[in-house]
Protein backbone atom coordinates (compact mmCIF):
# COMPACT_ATOMS: atom_id res chain seq x y z
CA UNK A 1 0.00 0.00 0.00
CA UNK A 2 1.52 3.04 -1.35
CA UNK A 3 -0.20 5.35 1.44
CA UNK A 4 1.47 3.45 4.41
CA UNK A 5 4.85 3.38 2.87
CA UNK A 6 4.97 7.52 2.46
CA UNK A 7 3.60 7.74 6.25
CA UNK A 8 6.40 5.32 7.37
CA UNK A 9 8.66 7.51 5.70
CA UNK A 10 7.13 10.32 6.69
CA UNK A 11 7.44 9.44 10.04
CA UNK A 12 11.14 8.24 9.74
CA UNK A 13 12.03 11.49 8.57
CA UNK A 14 10.34 13.45 11.48
CA UNK A 15 12.58 11.27 13.75
CA UNK A 16 15.42 12.34 11.88
CA UNK A 17 14.83 16.13 12.48
CA UNK A 18 14.27 16.12 16.15
CA UNK A 19 17.02 13.33 16.31
CA UNK A 20 20.44 15.29 17.26
CA UNK A 21 18.14 17.56 19.62
CA UNK A 22 16.99 14.57 21.34
CA UNK A 23 19.85 12.89 21.49
CA UNK A 24 21.77 15.87 23.17
CA UNK A 25 18.72 16.67 26.10
CA UNK A 26 18.98 12.98 26.39
CA UNK A 27 22.75 13.30 27.37
CA UNK A 28 22.92 17.04 28.52
CA UNK A 29 19.60 17.54 30.25
CA UNK A 30 17.27 14.34 31.10
CA UNK A 31 19.98 12.21 32.36
CA UNK A 32 21.81 14.80 34.58
CA UNK A 33 18.60 15.49 35.87
CA UNK A 34 17.83 11.30 36.99
CA UNK A 35 21.25 11.78 38.34
CA UNK A 36 20.91 14.27 40.73
CA UNK A 37 17.83 13.08 41.74
CA UNK A 38 19.74 9.80 42.60
CA UNK A 39 22.33 11.69 43.66
CA UNK A 40 20.44 13.69 46.45
CA UNK A 41 20.17 9.82 47.82
CA UNK A 42 23.77 9.62 48.02
CA UNK A 43 25.68 10.66 51.18
CA UNK A 44 29.76 11.14 51.72
CA UNK A 45 32.39 13.48 50.47
CA UNK A 46 34.29 13.84 47.37
CA UNK A 47 34.00 10.95 45.39
CA UNK A 48 32.73 8.49 47.96
CA UNK A 49 29.16 7.74 47.95
CA UNK A 50 26.78 4.98 49.86
CA UNK A 51 23.42 5.01 50.14
CA UNK A 52 21.83 7.02 52.97
CA UNK A 53 17.98 7.23 52.43
CA UNK A 54 16.63 10.04 53.59
CA UNK A 55 19.95 10.94 55.63
CA UNK A 56 20.41 14.28 53.38
CA UNK A 57 16.98 15.27 53.37
CA UNK A 58 17.14 14.88 57.53
CA UNK A 59 20.28 17.22 57.39
CA UNK A 60 18.59 19.89 55.52
CA UNK A 61 16.24 20.49 58.39
CA UNK A 62 19.15 20.62 60.95
CA UNK A 63 21.48 22.98 58.73
CA UNK A 64 20.80 26.40 59.68
CA UNK A 65 22.87 27.34 56.79
CA UNK A 66 20.54 25.85 54.03
CA UNK A 67 17.24 27.33 56.17
CA UNK A 68 19.13 30.70 55.77
CA UNK A 69 19.85 30.27 51.49
CA UNK A 70 15.72 29.08 51.87
CA UNK A 71 14.31 32.09 53.77
CA UNK A 72 16.50 34.60 52.19
CA UNK A 73 15.73 33.12 48.47
CA UNK A 74 11.89 33.29 49.21
CA UNK A 75 11.99 36.53 51.11
CA UNK A 76 13.60 37.58 47.45
CA UNK A 77 10.63 35.81 46.10
CA UNK A 78 7.91 37.30 47.85
CA UNK A 79 9.23 41.12 48.30
CA UNK A 80 10.72 41.55 45.15
CA UNK A 81 8.71 40.03 42.30
CA UNK A 82 5.68 41.88 42.88
CA UNK A 83 7.35 45.10 42.84
CA UNK A 84 9.21 44.41 39.66
CA UNK A 85 5.67 43.11 38.11
CA UNK A 86 3.31 46.23 39.35
CA UNK A 87 6.68 48.52 38.27
CA UNK A 88 6.36 46.64 34.59
CA UNK A 89 3.06 47.08 34.45
CA UNK A 90 2.51 50.44 35.37
CA UNK A 91 5.54 51.54 33.14
CA UNK A 92 3.68 49.71 30.11
CA UNK A 93 0.15 51.33 30.98
CA UNK A 94 1.46 54.99 30.99
CA UNK A 95 3.62 54.19 27.81
CA UNK A 96 0.83 52.37 26.26
CA UNK A 97 -0.93 56.14 25.89
CA UNK A 98 -0.16 57.00 22.58
CA UNK A 99 -0.67 61.09 23.25
CA UNK A 100 2.17 60.12 25.27
CA UNK A 101 5.83 62.69 24.62
CA UNK A 102 8.60 61.10 23.83
CA UNK A 103 7.41 57.50 23.99
CA UNK A 104 10.04 56.04 22.45
CA UNK A 105 12.41 57.17 24.23
CA UNK A 106 11.23 56.57 27.04
CA UNK A 107 10.24 53.02 26.18
CA UNK A 108 13.99 52.14 24.81
CA UNK A 109 15.44 53.76 28.13
CA UNK A 110 13.18 51.60 30.62
CA UNK A 111 14.21 48.50 28.31
CA UNK A 112 17.88 49.41 28.35
CA UNK A 113 19.24 47.16 31.27
CA UNK A 114 18.18 44.22 30.18
CA UNK A 115 21.09 44.15 27.56
CA UNK A 116 23.97 44.04 30.23
CA UNK A 117 25.35 41.11 31.76
CA UNK A 118 24.68 40.11 35.13
CA UNK A 119 28.01 40.56 35.80
CA UNK A 120 28.12 43.65 34.29
CA UNK A 121 25.39 45.21 36.39
CA UNK A 122 26.24 43.52 39.41
CA UNK A 123 29.74 45.26 39.21
CA UNK A 124 27.99 49.15 38.76
CA UNK A 125 25.43 48.46 41.60
CA UNK A 126 28.53 47.30 43.78
CA UNK A 127 30.86 50.93 42.56
CA UNK A 128 27.97 53.27 42.99
CA UNK A 129 26.56 51.78 46.25
CA UNK A 130 30.17 51.33 48.26
CA UNK A 131 29.67 53.41 51.36
CA UNK A 132 31.04 56.89 50.39
CA UNK A 133 30.15 56.29 46.68
CA UNK A 134 27.19 58.20 44.71
CA UNK A 135 24.38 56.73 45.85
CA UNK A 136 25.21 57.68 49.45
CA UNK A 137 26.24 60.82 48.02
CA UNK A 138 22.95 61.69 46.37
CA UNK A 139 20.98 60.83 49.10
CA UNK A 140 22.83 62.51 51.81
CA UNK A 141 22.93 65.63 49.62
CA UNK A 142 19.04 65.79 49.40
CA UNK A 143 18.65 65.45 53.41
CA UNK A 144 17.11 61.85 53.05
CA UNK A 145 19.42 60.33 55.01
CA UNK A 146 22.08 62.23 57.99
CA UNK A 147 24.95 59.03 57.68
CA UNK A 148 25.57 57.23 54.53
CA UNK A 149 23.79 53.99 54.35
CA UNK A 150 26.18 50.56 55.15
CA UNK A 151 24.74 49.06 51.98
CA UNK A 152 27.35 46.00 51.76
CA UNK A 153 27.81 45.70 55.75
CA UNK A 154 24.12 45.36 57.23
CA UNK A 155 21.99 42.37 56.46
CA UNK A 156 19.12 44.56 56.17
CA UNK A 157 20.23 46.94 53.54
CA UNK A 158 22.16 44.10 51.68
CA UNK A 159 19.25 42.68 51.10
CA UNK A 160 17.31 45.70 50.23
CA UNK A 161 20.57 46.61 47.55
CA UNK A 162 19.55 42.92 45.86
CA UNK A 163 16.26 43.70 45.49
CA UNK A 164 16.82 46.86 44.07
CA UNK A 165 19.43 45.69 41.54
CA UNK A 166 17.02 43.19 40.58
CA UNK A 167 14.11 45.39 40.01
CA UNK A 168 16.79 47.84 37.81
CA UNK A 169 17.76 44.73 35.28
CA UNK A 170 14.65 43.35 34.70
CA UNK A 171 11.52 45.54 34.95
CA UNK A 172 12.12 46.55 31.78
CA UNK A 173 12.27 43.16 30.63
CA UNK A 174 9.03 42.27 31.80
CA UNK A 175 7.18 45.66 30.48
CA UNK A 176 7.77 44.34 27.27
CA UNK A 177 5.81 41.77 27.29
CA UNK A 178 2.86 43.73 28.78
CA UNK A 179 3.29 46.50 25.92
CA UNK A 180 3.15 43.85 23.29
CA UNK A 181 0.26 42.46 25.02
CA UNK A 182 -1.78 45.65 25.22
CA UNK A 183 -1.34 46.20 21.95
CA UNK A 184 -3.17 43.36 21.16
CA UNK A 185 -6.20 44.72 22.92
CA UNK A 186 -8.70 45.76 20.34
CA UNK A 187 -9.40 49.61 21.00
CA UNK A 188 -12.60 49.94 19.91
CA UNK A 189 -13.09 48.07 23.75
CA UNK A 190 -11.96 51.31 25.26
CA UNK A 191 -13.40 53.20 22.92
CA UNK A 192 -16.73 51.66 23.90
CA UNK A 193 -16.06 51.68 27.95
CA UNK A 194 -14.56 55.43 27.46
CA UNK A 195 -18.44 56.16 25.78
CA UNK A 196 -20.39 54.33 28.97
CA UNK A 197 -18.69 56.67 30.96
CA UNK A 198 -16.04 54.19 32.74
CA UNK A 199 -12.88 55.87 34.35
CA UNK A 200 -9.49 55.77 33.44
CA UNK A 201 -8.82 53.70 36.22
CA UNK A 202 -11.80 50.87 36.49
CA UNK A 203 -10.89 50.55 32.53
CA UNK A 204 -7.29 49.34 33.68
CA UNK A 205 -8.62 47.13 36.41
CA UNK A 206 -11.61 45.34 34.61
CA UNK A 207 -10.09 45.30 30.64
CA UNK A 208 -6.67 45.66 30.98
CA UNK A 209 -5.80 43.70 33.61
CA UNK A 210 -8.09 40.50 32.56
CA UNK A 211 -6.84 41.03 29.18
CA UNK A 212 -3.47 40.66 30.37
CA UNK A 213 -3.94 37.59 32.39
CA UNK A 214 -2.29 35.13 30.45
CA UNK A 215 0.92 37.51 30.12
CA UNK A 216 1.31 38.16 33.90
CA UNK A 217 1.05 34.49 34.64
CA UNK A 218 3.63 34.00 31.95
CA UNK A 219 5.87 36.30 33.25
CA UNK A 220 4.93 35.65 36.99
CA UNK A 221 6.19 31.95 36.28
CA UNK A 222 9.33 33.21 34.60
CA UNK A 223 10.38 35.57 37.51
CA UNK A 224 9.71 32.74 40.23
CA UNK A 225 11.90 30.46 38.20
CA UNK A 226 14.91 33.04 37.52
CA UNK A 227 14.47 34.52 41.25
CA UNK A 228 14.62 30.88 42.75
CA UNK A 229 17.77 30.32 40.57
CA UNK A 230 19.52 33.94 42.00
CA UNK A 231 23.37 33.38 41.70
CA UNK A 232 25.86 36.07 39.58
CA UNK A 233 24.24 39.01 41.86
CA UNK A 234 24.90 37.86 44.64
CA UNK A 235 28.11 36.04 44.01
CA UNK A 236 28.87 39.62 42.66
CA UNK A 237 27.76 42.64 44.26
CA UNK A 238 27.40 41.23 48.18
CA UNK A 239 30.78 39.57 47.61
CA UNK A 240 33.62 40.52 49.56
CA UNK A 241 37.28 38.41 48.65
CA UNK A 242 35.80 36.25 46.59
CA UNK A 243 33.14 34.73 48.69
CA UNK A 244 29.22 35.65 47.58
CA UNK A 245 26.04 35.52 49.64
CA UNK A 246 27.56 38.18 52.37
CA UNK A 247 27.73 39.84 54.69
CA UNK A 248 27.09 36.85 57.18
CA UNK A 249 25.25 34.80 55.02
CA UNK A 250 22.63 37.24 54.87
CA UNK A 251 22.56 37.63 51.05
CA UNK A 252 23.14 33.95 50.39
CA UNK A 253 20.89 32.08 47.96
CA UNK A 254 19.77 28.49 47.27
CA UNK A 255 22.10 28.23 44.29
CA UNK A 256 25.10 29.94 45.82
CA UNK A 257 24.85 27.70 48.72
CA UNK A 258 24.86 24.68 46.37
CA UNK A 259 27.92 26.05 44.35
CA UNK A 260 29.51 26.59 47.18
CA UNK A 261 28.69 22.82 49.13
CA UNK A 262 30.31 21.79 45.24
CA UNK A 263 33.17 23.69 44.54
CA UNK A 264 34.15 25.83 47.64
CA UNK A 265 33.40 23.25 50.53
CA UNK A 266 34.83 19.85 50.33
CA UNK A 267 32.41 18.85 47.96
CA UNK A 268 29.68 17.26 49.22
CA UNK A 269 27.41 16.41 45.42
CA UNK A 270 24.44 13.89 47.53
CA UNK A 271 23.79 16.87 49.67
CA UNK A 272 24.03 19.45 47.05
CA UNK A 273 22.01 17.74 44.64
CA UNK A 274 19.85 17.55 47.76
CA UNK A 275 19.46 21.12 47.79
CA UNK A 276 19.32 21.42 44.34
CA UNK A 277 16.19 19.13 44.12
CA UNK A 278 14.38 21.36 46.78
CA UNK A 279 14.56 24.01 44.25
CA UNK A 280 12.65 21.75 41.54
CA UNK A 281 10.18 21.42 43.82
CA UNK A 282 9.33 24.62 44.96
CA UNK A 283 9.37 25.60 41.15
CA UNK A 284 6.86 22.56 40.57
CA UNK A 285 4.74 23.86 43.51
CA UNK A 286 4.80 27.32 42.95
CA UNK A 287 4.43 27.20 38.98
CA UNK A 288 1.23 24.95 39.95
CA UNK A 289 -0.54 27.46 42.77
CA UNK A 290 0.21 30.39 40.16
CA UNK A 291 -1.43 28.23 37.22
CA UNK A 292 -4.80 27.59 39.50
CA UNK A 293 -5.03 31.42 41.01
CA UNK A 294 -5.29 32.39 36.96
CA UNK A 295 -7.30 29.54 36.49
CA UNK A 296 -10.11 30.56 39.15
CA UNK A 297 -9.85 34.23 38.49
CA UNK B 1 -9.51 67.81 30.20
CA UNK B 2 -9.93 68.89 34.20
CA UNK B 3 -7.59 69.98 36.88
CA UNK B 4 -7.26 66.66 38.43
CA UNK B 5 -6.04 64.60 35.62
CA UNK B 6 -3.99 67.05 33.70
CA UNK B 7 -2.18 67.15 37.04
CA UNK B 8 -2.04 63.10 37.23
CA UNK B 9 -0.51 63.17 33.75
CA UNK B 10 2.13 65.26 34.47
CA UNK B 11 3.09 63.34 38.05
CA UNK B 12 2.92 60.10 35.46
CA UNK B 13 5.20 61.55 33.01
CA UNK B 14 7.74 63.17 35.88
CA UNK B 15 7.56 59.70 36.91
CA UNK B 16 8.66 57.86 34.01
CA UNK B 17 10.99 60.25 33.20
CA UNK B 18 12.92 59.47 36.43
CA UNK B 19 12.62 55.97 35.56
CA UNK B 20 14.76 56.52 32.70
CA UNK B 21 17.18 58.37 34.18
CA UNK B 22 17.31 55.94 36.81
CA UNK B 23 17.31 53.10 34.30
CA UNK B 24 20.36 55.05 31.88
CA UNK B 25 22.48 56.38 34.65
CA UNK B 26 24.18 53.37 35.51
CA UNK B 27 25.43 53.23 31.52
CA UNK B 28 27.19 56.69 31.95
CA UNK B 29 28.15 55.73 35.57
CA UNK B 30 30.24 52.89 33.14
CA UNK B 31 31.59 55.24 30.82
CA UNK B 32 32.44 57.87 33.32
CA UNK B 33 33.92 54.89 35.83
CA UNK B 34 36.32 53.99 32.97
CA UNK B 35 37.89 57.99 33.03
CA UNK B 36 38.26 58.15 36.95
CA UNK B 37 40.54 56.59 39.41
CA UNK B 38 39.37 53.65 41.60
CA UNK B 39 38.87 56.30 44.59
CA UNK B 40 37.21 58.69 42.12
CA UNK B 41 34.65 56.04 41.65
CA UNK B 42 34.08 55.00 44.83
CA UNK B 43 33.81 58.33 46.19
CA UNK B 44 30.85 58.84 44.19
CA UNK B 45 32.42 60.74 41.30
CA UNK B 46 29.93 61.28 38.39
CA UNK B 47 32.05 63.69 36.21
CA UNK B 48 35.07 62.31 33.79
CA UNK B 49 38.25 62.40 34.36
CA UNK B 50 41.16 62.28 33.19
CA UNK B 51 42.72 58.30 34.12
CA UNK B 52 41.08 56.49 30.87
CA UNK B 53 44.56 55.81 29.21
CA UNK B 54 45.91 54.90 32.71
CA UNK B 55 42.86 52.38 33.32
CA UNK B 56 43.27 51.27 29.39
CA UNK B 57 47.19 50.10 30.08
CA UNK B 58 46.85 48.61 33.11
CA UNK B 59 43.64 46.71 32.29
CA UNK B 60 45.96 45.38 29.16
CA UNK B 61 48.72 44.76 31.69
CA UNK B 62 46.80 42.56 33.52
CA UNK B 63 44.56 40.61 31.52
CA UNK B 64 45.51 38.93 28.43
CA UNK B 65 42.51 41.20 26.41
CA UNK B 66 42.81 40.02 23.33
CA UNK B 67 43.00 36.41 24.08
CA UNK B 68 39.65 37.02 26.40
CA UNK B 69 37.74 38.55 23.91
CA UNK B 70 39.11 35.83 21.62
CA UNK B 71 37.47 33.45 24.31
CA UNK B 72 34.36 35.32 24.49
CA UNK B 73 33.10 35.94 20.79
CA UNK B 74 34.35 32.38 19.88
CA UNK B 75 32.03 30.43 22.39
CA UNK B 76 29.09 33.13 21.71
CA UNK B 77 29.08 32.33 18.01
CA UNK B 78 29.91 29.01 17.92
CA UNK B 79 27.45 28.50 20.48
CA UNK B 80 24.81 30.21 18.82
CA UNK B 81 25.14 28.60 15.33
CA UNK B 82 25.09 25.50 16.82
CA UNK B 83 21.95 25.99 18.92
CA UNK B 84 20.64 27.56 16.04
CA UNK B 85 20.89 24.74 13.50
CA UNK B 86 20.02 21.38 15.99
CA UNK B 87 17.46 23.88 17.57
CA UNK B 88 15.73 24.51 14.88
CA UNK B 89 16.19 21.30 12.88
CA UNK B 90 13.54 19.56 15.93
CA UNK B 91 11.43 22.71 15.77
CA UNK B 92 11.00 22.15 12.02
CA UNK B 93 10.73 18.36 12.57
CA UNK B 94 8.50 18.47 15.48
CA UNK B 95 5.51 20.62 13.63
CA UNK B 96 6.16 19.85 10.03
CA UNK B 97 5.96 15.93 10.83
CA UNK B 98 3.09 15.51 12.98
CA UNK B 99 2.36 12.36 15.00
CA UNK B 100 1.09 11.48 18.22
CA UNK B 101 4.32 9.83 20.06
CA UNK B 102 6.46 13.03 19.02
CA UNK B 103 3.60 15.20 20.02
CA UNK B 104 3.83 13.21 23.47
CA UNK B 105 8.11 13.71 23.33
CA UNK B 106 7.14 17.23 22.76
CA UNK B 107 5.17 17.57 25.56
CA UNK B 108 7.68 16.20 27.66
CA UNK B 109 10.23 18.54 26.80
CA UNK B 110 8.26 21.27 27.90
CA UNK B 111 8.14 19.12 31.02
CA UNK B 112 11.76 19.61 31.30
CA UNK B 113 12.37 23.40 30.38
CA UNK B 114 11.08 24.25 34.45
CA UNK B 115 13.67 22.36 35.89
CA UNK B 116 16.14 24.17 36.66
CA UNK B 117 19.98 24.27 35.59
CA UNK B 118 21.12 23.87 39.28
CA UNK B 119 19.36 20.61 39.57
CA UNK B 120 21.68 19.38 36.77
CA UNK B 121 24.85 21.33 37.45
CA UNK B 122 26.43 18.87 39.73
CA UNK B 123 25.82 16.09 37.39
CA UNK B 124 27.38 18.08 34.26
CA UNK B 125 30.49 19.01 36.18
CA UNK B 126 31.16 14.84 37.39
CA UNK B 127 30.29 14.08 33.88
CA UNK B 128 32.62 16.95 32.05
CA UNK B 129 35.35 15.95 34.83
CA UNK B 130 34.81 12.13 33.87
CA UNK B 131 35.73 12.84 30.50
CA UNK B 132 38.43 15.31 30.17
CA UNK B 133 36.99 18.07 28.61
CA UNK B 134 37.60 20.39 31.29
CA UNK B 135 38.63 23.83 30.71
CA UNK B 136 37.79 23.76 26.77
CA UNK B 137 35.59 25.75 24.57
CA UNK B 138 33.20 22.34 23.88
CA UNK B 139 32.36 22.29 27.88
CA UNK B 140 30.94 25.60 27.64
CA UNK B 141 29.39 25.25 24.78
CA UNK B 142 27.73 21.48 24.63
CA UNK B 143 25.22 21.31 28.09
CA UNK B 144 23.63 24.93 25.84
CA UNK B 145 22.92 23.74 22.46
CA UNK B 146 20.04 21.68 22.52
CA UNK B 147 17.71 24.60 23.77
CA UNK B 148 14.04 23.65 24.66
CA UNK B 149 13.46 27.06 24.33
CA UNK B 150 14.66 27.31 21.13
CA UNK B 151 12.89 24.35 19.78
CA UNK B 152 9.65 25.58 21.00
CA UNK B 153 10.23 29.47 19.41
CA UNK B 154 11.35 27.49 16.10
CA UNK B 155 8.17 25.16 16.75
CA UNK B 156 5.92 27.73 16.78
CA UNK B 157 7.48 29.69 14.26
CA UNK B 158 7.19 27.12 11.80
CA UNK B 159 3.45 27.05 12.04
CA UNK B 160 3.57 30.55 10.08
CA UNK B 161 5.96 28.68 6.71
CA UNK B 162 3.28 27.87 4.17
CA UNK B 163 2.96 24.40 3.58
CA UNK B 164 2.50 25.47 -0.59
CA UNK B 165 6.02 25.72 -0.22
CA UNK B 166 6.65 22.63 0.55
CA UNK B 167 4.16 21.10 -2.45
CA UNK B 168 5.99 23.10 -4.61
CA UNK B 169 9.31 22.14 -3.61
CA UNK B 170 8.43 18.64 -3.21
CA UNK B 171 6.96 18.78 -6.65
CA UNK B 172 10.28 20.00 -8.49
CA UNK B 173 11.70 16.74 -6.33
CA UNK B 174 13.57 18.10 -4.10
CA UNK B 175 14.23 15.81 -0.66
CA UNK B 176 13.49 16.41 2.66
CA UNK B 177 16.67 18.01 3.71
CA UNK B 178 16.68 20.25 0.40
CA UNK B 179 13.30 21.47 1.37
CA UNK B 180 14.74 22.39 4.84
CA UNK B 181 18.00 24.30 3.81
CA UNK B 182 16.94 25.80 0.19
CA UNK B 183 13.57 27.31 1.50
CA UNK B 184 12.96 26.95 4.60
CA UNK B 185 15.60 28.56 6.19
CA UNK B 186 15.33 31.23 3.93
CA UNK B 187 11.85 32.03 4.20
CA UNK B 188 12.35 31.99 7.87
CA UNK B 189 15.41 34.43 7.74
CA UNK B 190 14.10 36.66 10.53
CA UNK B 191 12.83 33.98 12.26
CA UNK B 192 16.31 32.95 12.23
CA UNK B 193 17.79 36.79 12.88
CA UNK B 194 15.66 37.14 16.11
CA UNK B 195 16.47 34.05 17.88
CA UNK B 196 20.56 34.53 16.70
CA UNK B 197 20.14 38.02 18.38
CA UNK B 198 18.75 36.62 21.81
CA UNK B 199 21.00 33.22 21.83
CA UNK B 200 24.36 35.70 21.15
CA UNK B 201 23.46 37.65 24.65
CA UNK B 202 22.85 34.73 26.65
CA UNK B 203 26.13 32.85 25.33
CA UNK B 204 27.72 36.34 25.41
CA UNK B 205 26.51 36.78 29.02
CA UNK B 206 26.75 33.80 30.42
CA UNK B 207 27.98 33.26 33.77
CA UNK B 208 27.75 30.04 36.18
CA UNK B 209 28.18 27.18 33.64
CA UNK B 210 31.82 29.18 32.41
CA UNK B 211 32.65 29.70 36.01
CA UNK B 212 32.28 26.13 37.21
CA UNK B 213 34.17 24.43 33.41
CA UNK B 214 36.64 27.46 33.22
CA UNK B 215 39.66 26.84 35.54
CA UNK B 216 42.33 28.81 33.61
CA UNK B 217 42.75 32.81 32.92
CA UNK B 218 43.93 31.85 29.17
CA UNK B 219 40.32 29.90 29.04
CA UNK B 220 38.01 32.62 30.80
CA UNK B 221 35.42 34.98 28.98
CA UNK B 222 35.70 38.40 29.62
CA UNK B 223 31.97 37.77 31.95
CA UNK B 224 34.55 36.00 34.31
CA UNK B 225 36.96 38.31 33.76
CA UNK B 226 35.03 41.64 35.26
CA UNK B 227 33.64 39.40 38.20
CA UNK B 228 37.08 38.10 39.70
CA UNK B 229 38.25 41.54 39.24
CA UNK B 230 35.51 43.00 40.82
CA UNK B 231 35.48 40.78 44.02
CA UNK B 232 39.55 41.08 44.61
CA UNK B 233 39.84 42.16 48.02
CA UNK B 234 40.33 45.71 46.84
CA UNK B 235 39.17 45.95 43.53
CA UNK B 236 40.28 48.35 41.46
CA UNK B 237 36.99 49.87 40.04
CA UNK B 238 38.83 51.98 36.96
CA UNK B 239 40.08 49.16 35.21
CA UNK B 240 37.14 46.90 35.49
CA UNK B 241 34.96 49.76 34.25
CA UNK B 242 36.95 49.65 31.47
CA UNK B 243 36.22 46.01 31.16
CA UNK B 244 32.84 46.34 31.73
CA UNK B 245 32.66 48.67 28.95
CA UNK B 246 34.28 46.50 26.77
CA UNK B 247 32.01 43.43 28.23
CA UNK B 248 28.80 45.37 27.46
CA UNK B 249 29.53 46.98 24.31
CA UNK B 250 28.96 43.98 21.60
CA UNK B 251 24.90 43.29 23.42
CA UNK B 252 24.61 46.99 23.10
CA UNK B 253 25.62 47.02 19.99
CA UNK B 254 23.54 44.32 18.65
CA UNK B 255 20.58 46.02 20.33
CA UNK B 256 20.69 49.49 18.83
CA UNK B 257 21.24 48.59 15.42
CA UNK B 258 18.57 45.46 15.47
CA UNK B 259 16.31 46.62 18.55
CA UNK B 260 12.94 45.68 16.47
CA UNK B 261 14.24 42.08 15.95
CA UNK B 262 15.37 41.90 19.40
CA UNK B 263 12.37 42.50 20.70
CA UNK B 264 10.54 40.49 18.33
CA UNK B 265 13.34 37.40 19.62
CA UNK B 266 12.25 38.10 22.93
CA UNK B 267 8.74 37.83 22.78
CA UNK B 268 8.63 35.15 19.82
CA UNK B 269 7.98 32.37 22.52
CA UNK B 270 4.88 33.62 23.65
CA UNK B 271 3.28 34.17 20.37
Amino acid sequence: MPDRSTENRASLMGWAFVAPALTLLGIFMAYPILWSLYMSFQTGKGMNFKFGGFANIIRLTQDPVFLRALSNTMLFLVIQVPIMLILALLFAAALNNPKLRGRAILRTAIFLPCVTSLVAYSVLFKSMFAIDGIVNDTLMTLHIVAEPIRWMIDPFWAKVLIIMAITWRWAGYNMVFYLAAMQNIDPSIYEAARIDGVPARARFFKITIPMLKPVILFTTVLSTIGTLQLFDEVNTITASQGIGGGPADSTLTLSLYIYNLTFRFMPSFGYAATVSWVIVILVGILSWVQFQVAKDR
Amino acid sequence: MSLTSKLTSLLMQAALWLAAFISVFPFYWMIAGATNTANDITGGKFTLGSNLIPNITKFFELVDVPRIFFNSFFVAIAGTFFTLAISSLAGYGFEIFRSKTRDRVFGGLLLMLSVPFAAMMIPLFVMFSAAGIMNTYLAIILPGVASIFMIFYFRQNTKAFPSELRDAARMDGLKEWQIFIKIYIPVMRSTYAAAMIILFMTNWNAYLWPLIVLQTNEMKTIQLVVASLATAYTPDYGLIMVANVLATLPTILVFFLLQRRFVEGMLGGVK
